[in-house]
């Protein structure tokens, strides 16, 4: 099936004259015009918004730190000088030295805190990384069905994000750990996720609300597209900027509420080491400062990073801002 | 505006209760609620299956729903199956510990950073913008927690080291010292510094965006053109109406506080509320942790009102039917 005259999917349709750009030679570019060098190298809203995202410099930077520490805990097997649960009984308390590779320390029975925190990393990559995935996911669903069809749907998700909104939210999320918590860092994500879509599906829901009137869509539909077509095909990829940019940062606040729960000991909840659970073994000895500063500093790295990396996102993909000549 | 608050006031009653029955079923489920009572030493057998009668505890949830709400109304809220004390009364003191905590920090970041969101916005990309746009990053992604054990960890350690007692690290009073004492300072002063610190950040990032949004408008321009100094223009018109957002922001934040700053209590083990709920939760204290989380959800639902009727009051482009 083809639909003349719509953008394709995988765009953002925006301004005049640089929305449609495929891959195939654009309409005026002759031969005579590429003989007379006058081409003009045609450039996709990805690839405008690829460039503004490479020239923004901090994004850059919190983009080059996330990879290492990311990689740090994905590779964890192969980084780490001792696993995590390996006890020193030589070195029990030791401060941080390269003696032993005992980077951060070790805890008070000997536990080597550099590869604690490396495993740690990635508990909450795995957090941070599934409950932006799930709850976005969920967003977009319901998102899009409430600000396409209206009605009583749309009711009852509106009424639901309040419900989420007007709630105690840590309270409510320690009281969801009491009874699902059982510490495993997949159970907590999954509490997580189900508070945290609410607001991409608002997003999603008042892009769709504007978009559904829109010229393109009925076009679309006389041309015998069906309400999934122009759901996700047609309206979905003009949520895209946004969801992305609130699913980048959704990383960051999973990632602080998790070592949140986790320190109160509602979260995940040891063997498995996790940021939050690290922090809580220094708040017991707060004679070793680094059993506190490390995994801490950790958390506030991973976060500061993500912030940025969503900043330069948000910069690089709302198509109303354009500050890079191209 | 008197429709739109009773409206609202109205629309919010069926929340609470969806909330709290929510809560109540999940705080059921997650554990034995008996077990509570059975740890009690002092119950025989006989007092035992009393007491579970006494408490409902032998009816389904949905009846033991309406037994709370019932107990909301005419008990104050019933009593703690821990310690079988009436739980209002410890929800009125801890509340007033909390209470006293987050207006004065809530006060002391208000000020700082309006201060702070001005000046950077003024000297946009200055030395000083740039210094507290970090600062106020570091602040965003700081878990609260470290935040209070770093304070905590450097103020034992200047005790320990040279044995001066600048501030305390934990509880709320030494014996026979009041609430309006230098000693309650001693030993709130880290607890409001650290939730200090966390709201600034807010605070002075939405003051100097929103100082941003203001300087750029056509009546800032007028004001220019028609030769008025640069510090009229910025306190009659910028920074007036930049206040606007910063009301609702500060409002919101209040009623989310007003539940206890949870973890900022926990760690200088603070006796508020957030530090009450806790303790209740981990015991499964089902009458305790219901009755802390009617109490927030209500505060943050006026909250949420205020904010909003303080939107509409400050800014009159904004109407409520």
């Amino acid at each position: 099936m083809t639909e003349p005259s719509v953008p394709i999917g995988g765009q953002i349709p925006v301004e005049q004259g640089a929305s449609a750009a495929p891959s195939v030679a654009p309409p005026g570019l002759t031969d005579a015009t590429v003989e007379a060098g006058l081409e003009i190298k045609v450039r996709s809203q990805w690839d405008y918004a690829r460039r503004r995202f490479l020239r923004h410099r901090l994004a850059m930077a919190g983009l080059i730190g996330l990879i290492i520490l990311f990689g740090a805990g994905i590779f964890a097997n192969y980084i780490a000088p001792y696993s995590f649960e390996q006890i020193d009984l030589n070195n029990i308390l030791s401060p941080p030295t390269f003696a032993h590779n005992h980077f951060f320390g070790t805890d008070e029975i000997g536990r080597d805190y550099f590869s604690r925190v490396i495993y740690g990393i990635r508990t909450s990559e795995e957090v941070g990384v599934f409950v932006a995935v799930l709850s976005t996911f969920i967003g977009l669903v319901l998102g899009a069905i409430a600000g396409f069809y209206g009605g009583w749907i749309d009711n009852l998700l509106m009424r639901f994000t309040d419900l989420v909104l007007t709630l105690p939210f840590l309270a409510i999320l320690l009281t969801a750990a009491a009874l699902l918590g059982e510490g495993s860092q997949w159970r907590v994500s999954f509490i997580l996720a189900v508070l945290f879509w609410t607001g991409t599906a608002r997003v999603v829901r008042g892009i769709f609300l504007s978009l559904r009137e829109k010229e393109y869509v009925e076009a679309a539909k006389a041309a015998g597209a069906g309400d999934m077509r122009i759901m996700f095909r047609h309206i979905l990829p003009n949520t895209l900027g946004p969801v992305v940019v609130s699913g980048t940062l959704a990383v960051a606040t999973a990632i602080l509420i998790e070592a949140a729960l986790s320190f109160l000991g509602f979260g995940i909840k040891p063997p498995t080491p996790s940021l939050g659970v690290l922090v809580a073994g220094g708040e017991t000895n707060p004679q070793q400062w680094w059993l506190t500063v490390f995994p801490g500093l950790t958390i506030v790295l991973i976060v500061l990073c993500v912030n940025f990396v969503g900043d330069g996102l948000r910069d690089a993909l709302d198509p109303t801002q354009r500050r890079v000549r191209a | 505006m008197l429709t739109y608050i009773t409206r609202r006031i109205l629309y919010s009653i069926p929340v609470l209760i969806l909330s709290t029955f929510l809560s109540f079923v999940f705080i059921s489920y997650a554990g034995n609620p008996t077990a509570l009572l059975r740890q009690n030493p002092h119950f025989s057998a006989v007092t035992l299956r009393l007491m579970i009668h006494q408490q409902h505890l032998d009816k389904p949830v949905v009846v033991r729903y309406w037994y709370w709400v019932e107990s909301v109304f005419t008990q104050k809220l019933g009593v703690s199956l821990q310690t079988f004390q009436p739980i209002w009364p410890d929800l009125v003191r801890t509340g007033g510990h909390t209470l006293q905590v987050i207006v004065i920090s809530e006060v002391l970041a208000l000020i700082l950073g309006v201060a702070v969101g001005i000046f950077s916005a003024i000297r946009q990309y200055s030395f000083f913008d740039y210094t507290f746009t970090t600062i106020s990053f570091l602040g965003f992604a700081m878990p609260t927690f470290w935040l209070a054990l770093l304070l905590q960890i450097l103020f034992v350690d200047i005790y320990l080291k040279w044995n001066v007692r600048i501030f305390y690290t934990s509880g709320l009073n030494n014996p026979g010292k009041g609430a309006w004492s230098i000693d309650r300072l001693q030993h709130i002063a880290l607890p409001v510094m650290t939730l200090c610190i966390i709201s600034f950040a807010l605070y002075s990032r939405y003051m100097r965006a929103s100082m941003l949004d203001v300087i750029n408008t056509d009546y800032v321009r007028t004001a220019r053109a028609k030769g008025m100094s640069e510090w009229h223009v910025i306190m009659r018109h910028v920074f007036r109406n930049a206040l606007i957002p910063i009301a609702t922001i500060a409002a919101l934040n209040f009623g989310a506080l007003l539940g206890g700053a949870i973890v900022t209590e926990t760690v200088f083990s603070l006796d508020g509320i957030g530090y009450y709920f806790i303790q209740k939760l981990q015991n499964l204290d089902l009458y305790a942790v219901m009755g802390y989380l009617l109490i927030t959800a209500i505060a943050i639902i006026v909250f949420n009102l205020i904010a909003d009727i303080l939107y509409g009051y400050l800014d009159p482009r904004i109407r409520y039917d």
